[in-house]
């Protein structure tokens, strides 16, 4: 056997896999992770039984119009919390990409500025994002009263720091060359951002931001919580009232939104290939 | 209005010693080439004289400044008049032909002028006049990812030509091209530095085109400038010292090479034993 030609990476992938495996069992037992439970004999019956409270779904012409109308203010919100959000991640993403400094050609004089601008965006947006959106919006109650302006500007500030982060990162794993190429003949670093790495990274960028809509219309549930009303607050006052059909009727609307996110995330990145 | 470098030495980050003592003083409007095996520093000279890398000894003034002493809004400034023709083009795949030229004048555009012109281009005009010199003119709206990799380095080409840069700077601009077009391109390179009265530096990696159309050829090695002389006195036995690494000295074809020439397809330069 020759020796010469192993891989030399081989052992330490090895050996990070069997520390991976090892810290992951004492956490499955921490979280009582049992899932023979699952198919019990009587486990199976108490679920089946929960489950077919739900059926038949409420139909009722009083309901949809209910249902409706809850839709489009879980839409509004969704949509004016994302509108908030990508004001508050664009600008901290293009401060956290590496690649759009002018000071690191070189590199430059003064490169501790843009270092300690990055240090600084980068903890602001994880204090953005940190904090659950449930915690901001019970601040903001206090500020707003019970509506829908606490629950958008939670879902703004919490969904901005997982955008700018997110931007930061796609941004920063975009072939940089092009941007740099323009940086070195002299242009800003917002036209490098517009001709450089955006042709690269806009399809990204694009899907992962109706992804987060997606996320923002299932997180209006939420809002039921802060009185946001939208299909939040329908759902709260269903499950409270313990009507099964009502809640499958929001259940099968929410799935029919998050399909149709989808398939203008997909059209979207078509547009953009 | 040309350049010099006095006593130049950079290291890269990885430790790698890529120049050492360069003295190199180049009056404005002179027509230099750079030749010299792979690896011997050409491309790290060009980013000196590009300011986009920082030498970590020595003297840099280019044109009228010193890049590493000046502000930056000089130094940018001082980047927007130097046109570097990259070895391979940095051109996002998914840009447009138009939009990849024109993104040379963003040193001189101010930022509305860039925005705009992605939602429409300003001067198609001039884009395609550039593009003309080089028989692409029908390439315009085309994506650059039609292109074959001789065209790209073409339209890269072009977009220096647009920008007029003072001082014309290309790495391997024909590495990608056949014979016949490394010819011509060559050519006009010249020519246009001749008629705009700028300063020319060209690496090529093939050394019959340097001396066919150069006055000027400087041969690098290990980092160190071998030779600065005018074409007609660089000897064979100098060459040889150059390329000693290589075994061979590489030729596009035609001054010393005896086979037939090579003219189908997008051809790496041509070798000779």
């Amino acid at each position: 056997m020759s020796t010469t030609v192993r891989d030399p990476a081989a052992l330490l992938r090895l050996g990070w896999t069997l520390v991976a495996l090892v810290l992951l069992w004492p956490l499955l037992r921490l979280t009582d992770f049992h899932p023979a439970a699952l198919f019990e004999a009587g486990n199976l019956t108490a679920m089946g039984n929960f489950l077919a409270g739900f059926l038949p779904p409420e139909t009722s012409p009083d309901f949809l119009s209910l249902l409706g109308k809850a839709t489009v203010e879980t839409l509004a919100m969704a949509t004016a919390g994302i509108a908030l959000s990508i004001l508050l991640a664009v600008p901290l993403g293009l401060v956290l990409t590496r690649s759009l400094s002018i000071a690191r050609l070189g590199p430059g004089r003064r490169g501790w500025i843009g270092q300690s601008l990055r240090a600084v965006a980068r903890a602001l947006l994880a204090v953005l994002r940190g904090v659950p959106e449930l915690v901001w919006a019970l601040l903001f109650v206090r500020v707003f009263g019970l509506g829908a302006a606490a629950g958008v500007l939670a879902l703004g500030i919490t969904y901005g720091g997982m955008l700018g982060k997110v931007y930061g990162e796609i941004l920063e794993s975009t072939d940089a060359r092009p941007a740099r190429a323009l940086l070195e003949a002299g242009s800003g670093r917002l036209a490098a951002l517009c001709y450089g790495l955006l042709p690269n990274a806009a399809s990204e960028l694009v899907s992962y931001t109706v992804y987060r809509w997606e996320c923002a219309v299932r997180a209006s549930v939420v809002m039921g919580f802060v009185g946001a009303g939208g299909l939040g607050q329908l759902m709260d006052q269903s499950m409270k009232m313990l009507n099964g059909g009502e809640a499958a009727s929001i259940l099968v609307t929410f799935l029919v939104l998050v399909v149709a996110a989808d398939g203008l995330s997909e059209l979207l990145r078509r547009r953009l290939a | 209005m040309g350049f010099s470098l006095e006593g130049v030495g950079l290291t890269h980050a990885n430790g790698f010693r890529a120049l050492r003592g360069v003295d190199l003083r180049i009056a404005a409007g002179e027509r230099v080439a750079l030749i010299g095996a792979s690896g011997a520093g050409k491309t790290t000279l060009l980013r000196v004289l590009a300011a986009s890398l920082r030498p970590g000894e020595g003297r840099v003034k280019l044109l009228d400044g010193e890049p590493w002493v000046c502000a930056p809004a000089a130094l940018r400034r001082l980047r927007a008049r130097i046109g570097l023709v990259h070895q391979s083009p940095p051109i996002p795949p998914r840009q447009r032909v138009v939009t990849a030229v024109l993104a040379g004048r963003l040193g001189q555009w101010p930022l509305w002028k860039s925005l705009a012109s992605l939602v429409l281009p300003v001067d198609p005009d001039g884009a395609r006049q550039a593009l003309a010199r080089l028989d692409l003119a029908e390439r315009l709206y085309e994506r650059c990812d039609r292109l074959s990799g001789g065209q790209l380095q073409r339209v890269a080409l072009a977009r220096v030509l647009y920008q007029q840069p003072d001082l014309l700077l290309a790495d391997e601009p024909v590495s990608a091209m056949d014979p016949a077009l490394s010819e011509l391109t060559i050519s006009l390179l010249n020519e246009e530095a001749t008629r705009r009265g700028v300063t020319l530096v060209a690496s090529l990696h093939a050394v019959d085109l340097a001396l066919r159309h150069f006055p000027r050829v400087v041969g690098v090695k290990d980092g160190t400038i071998l030779f600065d002389l005018p074409a007609a006195q660089v000897s064979d036995a100098l060459l040889r010292e150059l390329y000693a690494a290589e075994g061979g000295l590489p030729l596009v074809g035609g001054l010393r090479a005896p086979e037939p020439a090579e003219t189908a397809g997008e051809l790496p330069p041509l070798r000779c034993a």
